[in-house]
């Protein structure tokens, strides 16, 4: 680990001294990245500022982004209403966590599981599968959706929250991305484990899985902030079960009078994925780094 | 005669050898078991159904009836609004699609000269809107049809217009407002892959251009980084070809559902109006079977033309 971020140094000052980069074509670079970065990150600002806005200064005219007097009023008021809701707030934010928790817990596990044994062995029918789990990755939950829900029905998992958690144990990105990064595990660690008689299943948690620490957390915010914003609606209708996304929009649909609320409800959800990414990005990225579809 | 036979032996070979390792390797199979009835499950056979229900009519409180290619039939000649949502939809992933992807691949070149620590701040600030829930909801705010808008409110400030302009409910311009947040976002997870690609390019045949005299940074682009990205480029336009053709929440977000005229209506949005709302689940089916054959020969049909870049 040392020894990489020592080499990386070396090549970022390389790659600074490149001959062939004009002045003029850094500058011009250097000018677009910064415009276009304020574009992306205005948004967020904004939401962030509103929320924090008292009721007379989100509607004064001409509007300011800034808050004069920043306040958490919005947020307070953002658990009165929630808390005069039909089902407590406390029960969404349960239902959502558990759903995002236990989602994510078995999509690690039983996409690693699957991703070992596509990764490191050949045998007779895993190259067809995983071609399989790539072709899933063209086509989006959108187009399932009415069989999945009948096939819910027949299964009996409608309007429970497992109706979320176990489709997304299998998400195929997940596989994909876990499988090209297990590729890199030398297959000689698992042949000299085998020698001293190690199962396959203590190979896969002993040797494979602390080597994959990066492509967890990867799996993990995947899958976290798809469940997290997951609102459910078509498979989960009784109030109690529904999710925190769901409720919140609710609020968030609540029209002009709730604006600051509104605000309030789009900083929570999204600070969520964002501090996740933060926090394990260098990981993220040495992740993606083996995510190509190889010819 | 004798070919027939031997191709038939060499396949009967096959087979025994392929079943010998099968029943040596079982435990592989243990292994892929929890994933596979899963994915079977929830992505593989609801693939099938789908299609199966596209010919029939089906509404869930009686069994389903097999009607043919009449839903095809009723997609293509009779529903208007089928046809302004496959239009809007075109125009989205037509317009964002392609633009979304250059724009991650080229600003994830850019950043990837950035010095360590900025590179980083770079990633956050570039990938967060694709992440960031359903945050687009904001845009509602700035582009709100009183004057009480940002937008407005700046237009009528600085005298450009007179009157606030209804940016989510005018279907002149609800296409241009929702392509713009789509394009917002679309920094998505191939941006991540194009910024890690780029990253594990082997420094050396970097060194070799030089020598070898790529004069500028095109010519490097092109060259050298474009053929070594060539995987990440693949998954990276698969990601981004899936997103463009599902465009919904953010329309229904910003522009209603069912918007004003249809002007935002989606193909995704027309399918949860007959899948949802009218519970016509055979008519919807016919919709997901349309948009699926979209994105699958999409797909494929951009892999091919990405295969041959840099050779």
């Amino acid at each position: 680990m040392q020894k990489k971020t020592t080499t990386q140094k070396v090549t970022n000052i390389a790659h600074r001294r490149q001959p062939n980069r004009s002045r003029g074509g850094d500058i011009l670079i250097y000018l677009m990245l910064g415009l276009t970065a304020l574009i992306m990150v205005y948004p967020l600002v904004f939401a962030l500022a509103a929320s924090l806005k008292p009721l007379d200064e989100l509607f004064r005219f001409p509007p300011r982004l800034l808050p004069v007097n920043p306040t958490f009023d919005n947020f307070a008021d953002l658990v009165v209403t929630m808390g005069q809701s039909w089902v407590p707030f406390g029960r969404y934010l349960t239902n959502t966590v558990l759903i995002t928790v236990l989602g994510t817990a078995g999509h690690l596990m039983v996409a690693s599981m699957a991703a070992f044994v596509l990764a490191k062995y050949d045998f007779p029918g895993s190259k067809a599968f995983f071609r399989l789990v790539v072709v899933a990755l063209m086509f989006s939950g959108y187009v399932t959706g009415i069989p999945n829900y009948l096939m819910l029905t027949r299964l009996h998992l409608v309007d429970t929250s497992w109706s979320v958690i176990l489709p997304a144990f299998a998400a195929p990105i997940g596989l994909f991305l876990m499988k090209q990064f297990m590729e890199s595990i030398p297959m000689a660690l698992l042949e000299s484990a085998k020698v001293d008689g190690a199962s396959e299943w203590r190979i896969f948690w002993q040797i494979v899985m602390p080597n994959v620490k990066p492509a967890w957390l990867t799996l993990i915010i995947f899958s976290v902030q798809g469940l997290w914003n997951v609102r459910a609606q078509t498979v989960i209708y009784s109030e109690a079960k529904k999710t925190l996304t769901y409720a919140l929009q609710q609020i968030q649909a609540g029209g002009i009078a709730r604006t600051g609320q509104a605000a309030a409800v789009t900083v929570i959800m999204m600070l969520v994925p964002i501090t996740i990414f933060i926090l394990s990005q260098t990981q993220i990225l040495e992740t993606m780094a083996s995510s190509g579809i190889k010819e | 005669m004798s070919t027939m036979n031997k191709y038939i032996n060499l396949r009967k070979r096959n087979l025994s050898d392929a079943w010998y390792r099968a029943k040596q390797m079982y435990v592989c199979y243990l292994f892929l078991l929890p994933f596979a009835v899963l994915f079977v499950t929830f992505y593989i056979l609801p693939m099938f159904t789908s299609i199966r229900y596209s010919f029939t009519y089906y509404n869930i409180l009686e069994p389903a009836r097999w009607i043919g290619l009449k839903n095809y039939i009723n997609l293509v000649l009779q529903d208007d609004i089928f046809l302004i949502s496959v239009k809007n939809t075109f125009i989205i992933a037509v317009i964002t699609g392609p633009i979304g992807y250059i724009l991650s691949f080229m600003f994830a070149w850019f950043i990837n000269e950035l010095p360590r620590w900025l590179r980083s701040v770079a990633v956050v600030v570039f990938y967060a809107p694709s992440i960031a829930g359903n945050a687009y909801f904001i845009f509602g705010i700035i582009f709100r049809g009183d004057v009480y808008g940002y937008l407005n409110s700046f237009l009528v400030r600085t005298g450009i217009i007179n009157a606030p302009i209804l940016w989510l409910t005018d279907p002149k311009y609800m296409m241009t407002v929702v392509v713009l947040v789509l394009l917002w976002m679309s920094m998505g997870t191939g941006f991540l892959a194009f910024v890690a690609g780029l990253k594990g390019v082997d420094q050396a045949q970097y060194e070799a251009g030089y020598v070898d005299g790529v004069r500028n940074r095109w010519q490097e682009l092109y060259y050298i980084t474009l053929p070594n990205m060539r995987p990440m480029l693949l998954f990276g336009a698969v990601m981004s070809i899936t997103a463009a053709f599902s465009v919904a929440d953010q329309t229904m977000a910003l522009c209603g559902y069912p918007s004003t005229d249809y002007a935002a209506h989606t193909v995704v949005t027309h399918l949860f109006d007959y899948g949802y709302t009218r519970f016509d689940m055979g008519y919807a089916s016919a919709i997901a079977t349309l948009l699926f054959l979209t994105m699958i020969l999409t797909n494929k049909a951009i892999q091919s033309m990405l295969r041959r870049i840099g050779t």
